[in-house]
């Protein structure tokens, strides 16, 4: 499926791309009317793809923990903030002095919200639920709450948050799940 | 700081303009400001471009805008501030001329969305607007729509605010900007056009949020001293600049009922100016998505926390007639949404 997805990307690049070289081949340039036939545009040949390069080194050990199935949050030594999503620095302290601390996974539904329209590279996935939940050390958390049916999710719910692998493509990251009551 | 006046303005036509480059849609709002002020290139001493920018084939958009409208040598300066880009751009602007740097500053604030398609817009959107990795990477965060929509959650479970309370919204603006011939769209809606609309991100849904608009507007400011040399006597003073932001990570916010950064910039505004929230009549409010607008009313101090839904947008309190008058152009719902659209001054 992750293959199916690409390759649904390929083609529809390879397609335009081989549209583009039939207009220019047939009249010397890459331009053609708008989508209403209103105006006309020129297609850029010149292709740029983006694929940033990003470092976590200094949060590795949240990586690591993914991998064993624990999602961890720093805590300043100094002044005990929690920082989620996880900082290797505290600005206030101006120190990198943290404690790595397995996150409870405790929470209360603060908000959510289903999305409908999706960006491209979640195109391929059912409507999912984005929600916001706070967890019992007092931080919040964003993530996906996983369920069947999103009329039955109700802002105040208990959640926890545990580490899933996101299929199709197999990685590692964390959702939320309802907590039977 | 100097007392900084406004002495002249233009807007594009909003819409999916594909009949003009960046640098052409910018000259349409920088033409007409010009001769709103009855001033020529030579008189403008430096150009503040805001553009958020990464949408148009023009990465780099605020050296070829400046050149086409003819200020090569002066300026630019490029502003980016996300969904208040123009603001920004006009409020660097001001702090140009209050600050004694120059005497007449032009901000121009352009946008060109649609030269991408909407996926990958919203892809930059994703990216740009929240924190990316750990919101948009892993979980797919359309911005803005799924951010305002969390609001709305928010706020329709703690005051219950409805959908139908939110489509007045919609109603009110789209009323307004059938009468703007520079609006985007031109048309008025019901509560069950917006409500049968389909869906964004619940709750929201198509008419409850902007559109992807490209547009510009300028405006040029000025001493009092050059205002008084230009023989200019219906300049419009820019009595205060209040401006705030908050978290990037939206999990580190307050809470999902109001935005700080309004209530913020709003509290430096009015005590610059000397007035308060009642003493306002009317008021251009950043009405991305309906919600948006709601909490405005109730940030911006016109009624009180959780009341901006039920009876205040109801009775028709935010309308002509009511407590404020707001977003009496259309708003960004009716007018468009291009992000580096110059607003402060609609
Ligand atoms: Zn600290």
């Amino acid at each position: 499926m992750v293959m199916s997805l690409e390759a649904r990307y390929e083609e529809f690049w390879r397609q335009s791309i081989k549209q583009l070289n039939e207009v220019v081949k047939a009249t010397g340039l890459p331009i053609a009317p708008d989508e209403k036939g209103q105006y006309s545009l020129w297609y850029d040949v010149r292709e740029m793809r983006l694929r940033f390069s990003i470092s976590v080194e200094r949060i590795k050990r949240f990586f690591e923990g993914l991998r064993e199935g624990k999602v961890y949050a720093t805590r300043c030594r100094r002044c005990g903030r929690y920082y989620f999503p996880p900082q290797a620095d505290c600005p206030y302290c101006k120190a990198s002095d943290m404690d790595w601390v397995e996150v409870s996974g405790e929470g209360e539904l603060l908000t959510y919200t289903v999305i409908n329209t999706k960006p491209l590279t979640y195109s391929h996935y059912p409507d999912y639920v984005v929600a916001i939940a706070r967890m019992r050390e007092g931080f919040n958390v964003l993530a996906w709450l996983r369920v069947d049916d999103p009329k039955r999710v109700r802002v105040g719910m208990r959640v926890r948050l545990q580490v899933v692998r996101r299929e199709p493509e197999g990685y590692l990251t964390y959702e939320f799940v309802p907590v039977e009551q | 700081m100097r007392k900084v006046g406004i002495i002249g303005v233009g807007q594009s036509v909003f819409g999916v303009r594909n009949d003009v480059t960046i640098q052409e849609l910018a000259w349409e709002a920088v033409k007409e400001a010009l001769e709103d002020a009855g001033l020529t290139q030579k008189d403008i001493e430096i150009s503040i471009v805001g553009s958020a920018g990464t949408r148009t084939y023009e990465l780099y958009p605020a050296v070829p805008v400046n050149e086409y409208s003819g200020f090569s040598e002066k300026g630019p300066l490029r502003v980016e501030a996300a969904c208040a880009t123009g603001s920004a751009a006009l409020a660097v602007a001001y702090n140009m001329v209050a600050s004694g740097f120059v005497d007449i500053a032009l901000a121009i604030g352009v946008e060109k969305m649609n030269e991408v398609d909407t996926a990958t817009s919203l892809a930059v959107g994703g990216r740009g607007g929240g924190n990316y990795l750990w919101e948009y990477h892993f979980y797919g965060t359309t911005f803005p729509p799924a951010y305002y929509a969390l609001y709305a959650t928010a706020h329709m479970a703690k005051f219950g605010t409805t959908e139908e309370q939110l489509a007045l919204v919609r109603v009110k603006n789209q009323k307004y900007a059938a009468r703007n011939p520079k609006a985007q769209f031109q048309f008025e809606v019901t509560v069950e056009d917006v409500l049968k609309s389909r869906p964004i991100t619940w709750p929201l849904k198509l008419y409850d949020c902007s559109a992807i608009t490209d547009g510009a507007a300028a405006a040029i400011v000025a001493s009092e001293d050059a205002i008084r040399k230009l023989h200019i006597d219906t300049p419009v003073w820019i009595e205060a600049i209040g401006y705030a932001s908050d978290t990037s990570n939206i999990t580190r916010r307050e809470d999902y009922v109001s935005l700080k950064a309004t209530k913020i910039a709003a509290q430096m505004a009015y005590k610059k100016a000397g007035i308060e929230p009642k003493d306002v009549e009317v008021a251009e409010v950043h009405d991305c998505f309906t919600i948006a607008e709601i909490m405005a009313y109730e940030d911006l101090g016109f009624v009180e926390k959780g009341r901006g839904g039920g009876k205040f947008i109801e009775e028709g309190q935010s309308d002509i007639g009511g407590k404020v008058a707001v977003n009496l152009s259309g708003g960004l719902l009716g007018k468009g949404h291009p992000l580096g659209g110059l607003r402060a001054w609609r």
